[in-house]
């Protein structure tokens, strides 16, 4: 099975580029506007979307994060209404992967099984799931790649060459390399570090490898494409988005352009970068 | 690991984390290797006579164990039926039994070489224990508390700067203790290398639920010997409140196969089960949160609800998983107690016995007042006393002033 992350990378690829991968919160602050931003974020360069399920808990996210969910819940916004949200963006894209990034329990209360099966139909290319480590694969994880999804598994640095195994085994599309031991949005990244990590899987792996977590700027996400096979940008496109609100969090007419131009000005960082060693 | 028994309700969890359906690992990769460190160095721990005889003796010399098990006569007297027992777990160091587990992971941390404590609170009562037992071992220890509940257990924040612990008023979210958790378990993600997450009840990712319920089972334990001691016979039922569920559990657990024992476990019902509360089992549904599956209050999307209860201890919105198994299975019987009738229940025991109790086990003698009338003489009844209500004393003053 190859989808539409499989048919992206190779095309990166082919070109010697590395991938620019942005993370915006679904229904943030509500359901138009978040499509408007999903839509403008391809033409603005981005590689890859992931898109996050809001949820009331997310214990692996900083402040920024945290408040993006709790204003898209706050502006209605539901798992069923995420899956639509990405069939109205399947209208008009049909090749920019996207994944859905969040925790487990609006899935479990959703139903695996149908999740899975509206998911796939509405574009869903893949699923990152923070809370579901490879002890837990039998929860969504094989049923995911069952139905024709990748699961996509972070490792971090506390991923040793020990455990690094039982975490590849069945992850799919990429491996999703948090840079710092922390929460979204938080330390900064070191390049260098990061280069030796992304070494370290890439002895475990053929899949690309995407670094995340600590990326805020074009400079940074430059010296991140240049030692990895992309770099995910999450928290920084979300306070870009909560600065153009209106003081009682309503989008403006500039919220869909601050966090296009925001993009732009990533994804040329990202363009800029040499080719990531092999 | 433990092998699953036919017939019995003690044999779990499986080596996964199961009880049932409930319980697992659900955590971020970055926490997975250290759960793992931590299962590891929990069951050699176990298996080592000298980490028992230490803790044995902490427990009786710092803790003041055993508690006692007392005869509430004019308690018994007043509702006229069963004859109650108070556990008295209030009694310990500390003022709860919260330090039972506490001491057993202080000294988890200190053979797995962790020099910096971090632990979530929502009374406040866990806060202190493992803020006493780090000033105790030297160590550094940082609480996070809901803002909500640092404004009504102000007494328990004083105790715990006093005793040198940093206290962090977490403003996320409902500001109690379901967001205090988040909190912890973001401390911990960040700073994974040097610290250990003291868990304060029978909930989070395995092992979590099982060894906390360990350190908790003594109170079980010395219940069923000092019973033995003095009616020469296992009591007929047990009562205890549950926020998480660990005092219950500690009580419940050794008893789980004596069919002749009733269990009652006593969830806040807050303003009541149509209103806002905090009884997981009563109103909620299996989810995920926190590192285990169980019974979550939750709206139709799988977002969590916000708990309610007068008492911070029990206004969380989950249950501890073996709970959530007990309860399906059906050999715990799970009550809730509105905030009226454990504020009820509150004055009353201060009055008849000279005990002013905290207010999460105040919900446990609430369901003791309706319980006990309705059983016989001869009938023998343990509540589990949790904690006592020095931290309570200034709410429930303004309370009954008709401040609030």
């Amino acid at each position: 099975m190859t989808t539409r992350i499989d048919t992206r990378f190779a095309e990166l690829k082919k070109q010697g580029r590395s991938a620019f991968v942005t993370y915006v919160m679904a229904g943030d602050p509500d359901l138009t506007t978040s499509l408007n931003i999903v839509k403008a974020l391809p033409k603005a360069g981005a590689d890859v979307i992931e898109l996050g399920i809001p949820f009331t808990d997310p214990m692996a996210d900083g402040p920024s994060i945290q408040a993006a969910g709790l204003r898209a819940l706050k502006g209605g916004m539901t798992l069923k209404k995420t899956l639509e949200l990405v069939r109205d963006f399947r209208k008009d894209d049909n090749v920019t992967p996207l994944v859905l990034m969040g925790y487990y329990n609006p899935i479990y209360i959703y139903g695996v099984d149908e999740f899975l099966a509206d998911a796939k139909t509405a574009g869903v290319d893949g699923l990152i799931i923070v809370d579901l480590p490879p002890e837990e694969d039998d929860e969504l994880c094989i049923p995911a790649l069952k139905a024709g999804l990748n699961f996509i598994r972070l490792a971090t640095p506390t991923t040793d060459d020990k455990r690094l195994p039982a975490v590849l085994a069945n992850t799919s599309g990429f491996v999703y390399y948090v840079s710092i031991a922390g929460i979204t949005g938080a330390a900064a990244a070191d390049a260098n570090a990061v280069g030796e990590a992304v070494a370290r899987i890439k002895r475990h792996t053929k899949l690309p490898i995407c670094v995340g977590f600590g990326i805020r700027t074009p400079e940074a996400a430059r010296a991140i494409a240049e030692k990895a096979d992309g770099s995910v940008v999450g928290t920084a496109l979300v306070d870009a988005l909560k600065n153009s609100l209106d003081a009682e969090g309503r989008a403006t007419a500039k919220t869909v352009d601050a966090v296009a131009e925001l993009t732009a000005a990533l994804a040329q960082g990202v363009k800029g970068a040499k080719q990531a060693a092999e | 690991m433990n092998i699953a028994k036919p017939n019995s309700y003690r044999s779990g969890p499986d080596e996964r984390g199961h009880f049932g359906i409930f319980g697992g690992r659900f955590v971020a990769e970055t926490l997975m290797p250290l759960i793992l460190d931590l299962e590891k160095a929990y069951t050699a721990a176990k298996a080592d006579p000298a980490f028992q005889a230490e803790m044995n003796g902490y427990l009786k010399n710092y803790v003041g164990r055993p508690s006692p098990l007392y005869f509430a006569e004019r308690l018994t007297e007043h509702l006229g039926g069963a004859k109650i027992y108070l556990k008295r777990e209030e009694l310990n160091h500390t003022g709860s039994h919260k330090v039972n587990n506490v001491l057993g992971q202080i000294m988890l941390a200190r053979r797995m070489g962790k020099k910096r404590i971090i632990a979530e609170t929502g009374a406040g009562q866990h806060g202190v224990a493992t803020a006493t037992l780090c000033a105790r071992f030297g160590l550094e220890c940082v609480v996070y508390m809901g803002a909500v509940d640092v404004e009504r257990q102000q007494p328990n924040v004083i105790r715990m700067e006093m005793l040198g612990a940093k206290v962090v008023p977490v403003q996320s979210g409902t500001r109690t203790l379901k967001d205090a958790m988040n909190e912890a378990l973001r401390d911990w993600v960040t700073n994974v290398h040097n610290t250990f997450y003291c868990i304060g009840t029978v909930a989070g990712p395995h092992p979590y639920p099982t060894l906390v319920r360990d350190f908790q089972s003594i109170i079980g334990n010395e219940t069923k010997a000092q019973m033995q001691e003095v009616e020469g016979r296992l009591p007929d039922s047990l009562v205890a409140c549950i926020g998480g569920g660990s005092n219950a559990m500690g009580l419940f657990h050794p008893f789980l196969d004596d069919p002749s024992v009733e269990i009652f476990g006593v969830e806040a019902a807050g303003h009541g089960l149509t209103q806002l509360h905090a009884a997981s089992i009563a109103g909620g549904r299996p989810g995920v949160l926190h590192g285990n599956r169980t019974y979550l209050l939750m709206d139709a999307d799988g977002q969590i609800q916000d708990a309610h209860s007068i008492s911070a201890g029990l206004d969380y919105p989950g249950i501890g998983p073996e709970h959530s198994w007990l309860h399906e299975v059906g050999r715990v019987n799970y009550l809730s107690a509105t905030d009226d009738e454990a504020l009820a229940a509150f004055q009353l025991l201060s009055k008849l016995e000279g005990i002013i109790p905290a207010l999460e086990p105040a919900h446990a003698i609430a369901k003791v007042m309706e319980l006990a009338p309705k059983r016989p003489r001869d009938h023998l009844m343990v509540v589990n006393l949790s904690g006592r209500g020095d931290k309570d004393v200034p709410q429930v003053g303004d309370i009954l002033r008709g401040k609030k």
